[in-house]
């Protein structure tokens, strides 16, 4: 072994020429050496190492949104974990961990860059300590680096994969809960029904609207439907095309549609971007629309007065 | 596949019974013009409930069937268009403009009437 080694690691770092002072017959053995040395030292230093870390955390101004009594517990908990998986290389438990982590600081406003810059402060200061520990033998140095940086670059992975994944989580069940309460199809009278929209309109939910306001013509054998947009924000070519849609559709199954409660923006933006609304009936507000609707039905309402005059 | 066409009264119905190649479609066509002079019909129901898919040809057809119909004196509707099959057209573009629709055939029925009654008004 004292000539050159042709040994299986592609170690870039440690120079070939120099004999391999502990005779690393099986490498990786060797290197589940180093990891045991590595994660006895981060042991011993514990407490000195995380209280590094948050201070580094705290000066970088990071986590703002946390307490600095949650930062040290959290701190805690996360290098125990980050030490436990140094030592077993399974990251099942840090993973679990960094989910629930995320569920908690999620909706408190922790950002992505914040969780990742932490996660590699964490790594450069057990980096920085090891630098020190073992500045004296270069070549041991360099082992014990490439034992860390593929376990801590990984860890820093897992960590954000996480966050990101639990992120896309609550986002995917958000979009699922807009969703489930989005649009309501309701009769009001036999064969007329009103279908009030709220909130923003994209192409998924314009889709959706369509779909079910058909259905809902089949279904109760609609003649006339009143599409309430008071509670439509904005409108763009984009919402306004869609909207037509849904009216020509409505009308191929035979359903006449008035559209109501479009504001003075919107009404602006449609002459604007010219979409071709004659084919649309609109009348001001949900309450005219009603009655313009009776009134092509042939509904007589008549007002509480006449009624007791009758 | 020959489409029946039935006389109702002063009204002529066609009930599309299962998908229609182009050749049926154009012959449809022609033989409603040949029997609205015939039976002297006053409108047209052209019931399509049983097709789940009307492309750009039949759209134009049936637009142009209804047009043609209208010039020999009967009122047409286009009834029982599905829910699926008006969303794809109205995403493909195709609108059947100036043509009558109703849900079924009773509301064919029913437009229809109404139809002649305002002509009748009209021409009071």
């Amino acid at each position: 072994m004292a000539t050159k080694s042709k040994s299986p690691r592609k170690d870039l770092r440690s120079p070939d020429d120099t004999p391999d002072p502990s005779s690393p017959d099986d490498p990786e053995n060797f290197r589940h050496g180093l990891l045991r040395e590595l994660v006895a030292h981060l042991r011993e230093n514990r407490t000195q190492l995380r209280e590094v870390w948050a201070r580094n955390i705290l000066d970088a101004k990071l986590l703002s949104a946390m307490t600095k009594e949650e930062i040290y517990s959290e701190v805690t908990s996360v290098y125990d974990n980050y030490v436990e998986v140094l030592e077993t290389g399974n990251v099942d438990a840090l993973q679990a961990y960094a989910r629930n982590l995320s569920e908690r600081i999620i909706p408190r406003g922790v950002e992505t860059h914040e969780v990742i810059s932490i996660v590699l402060l964490l790594r450069d200061v057990l980096a920085r300590s090891l630098f020190k520990k073992y500045q004296h033998d270069f070549n041991l140095l360099n082992r014990v680096l490439d034992a860390y940086e593929p376990a801590a670059n990984r860890i820093a992975n897992t960590v954000a994969v996480s966050f990101v994944q639990e992120r896309e989580r609550i986002i995917r069940q958000q979009q699922e809960a807009i969703r489930e309460l989005s649009t309501p199809v309701l009769q009001v009278r036999e064969r007329l029904l009103i279908l009030p929209i709220i909130g923003v309109i994209d192409s998924q939910r314009a889709k959706q609207i369509t779909e079910q306001l058909l259905r809902a013509i089949r279904q109760n054998r609609a003649k006339l439907v009143v599409v309430d947009v008071t509670g439509v924000p904005t409108i763009d070519s984009t919402v306004a095309n869609h909207l037509v849609q849904t009216v020509e559709a409505s009308r191929l199954m035979g359903a006449g549609v008035i559209i109501t409660g479009l504001s003075s923006e919107i009404a602006q933006t449609l002459v604007t971007i010219s979409v071709d609304l004659s084919k649309m009936t609109a009348v001001g507000d949900l309450q005219g629309g009603i009655e313009l609707a009776e009134r092509m039905l042939g509904y007589k309402v008549p007002s509480a007065e006449a009624a007791a005059k009758a | 596949m020959q489409v029946p066409i039935l006389k109702q009264g002063s009204y002529l119905i066609a009930s599309i019974q299962s998908v229609l190649s182009d050749a049926d479609l154009v012959q449809l066509r022609d033989a409603l013009a040949e029997k609205v002079g015939q039976y002297r019909a006053r409108g047209v129901i052209i019931d399509v409930t049983a097709l789940d898919v009307i492309d750009s040809f039949a759209t134009r057809t049936l637009r142009n069937m209804a047009h043609m119909l209208n010039l020999r004196g009967a009122d047409t509707v286009i009834a029982g268009i599905q829910p699926e099959v008006a969303f794809a057209m109205v995403q493909l573009g195709l609108t059947l403009e100036g043509v009558g629709t109703a849900l079924d055939l009773e509301e064919g029925l029913a437009f229809l009437d109404e139809r002649l009654k305002s002509h009748a008004r009209a021409g009071a």
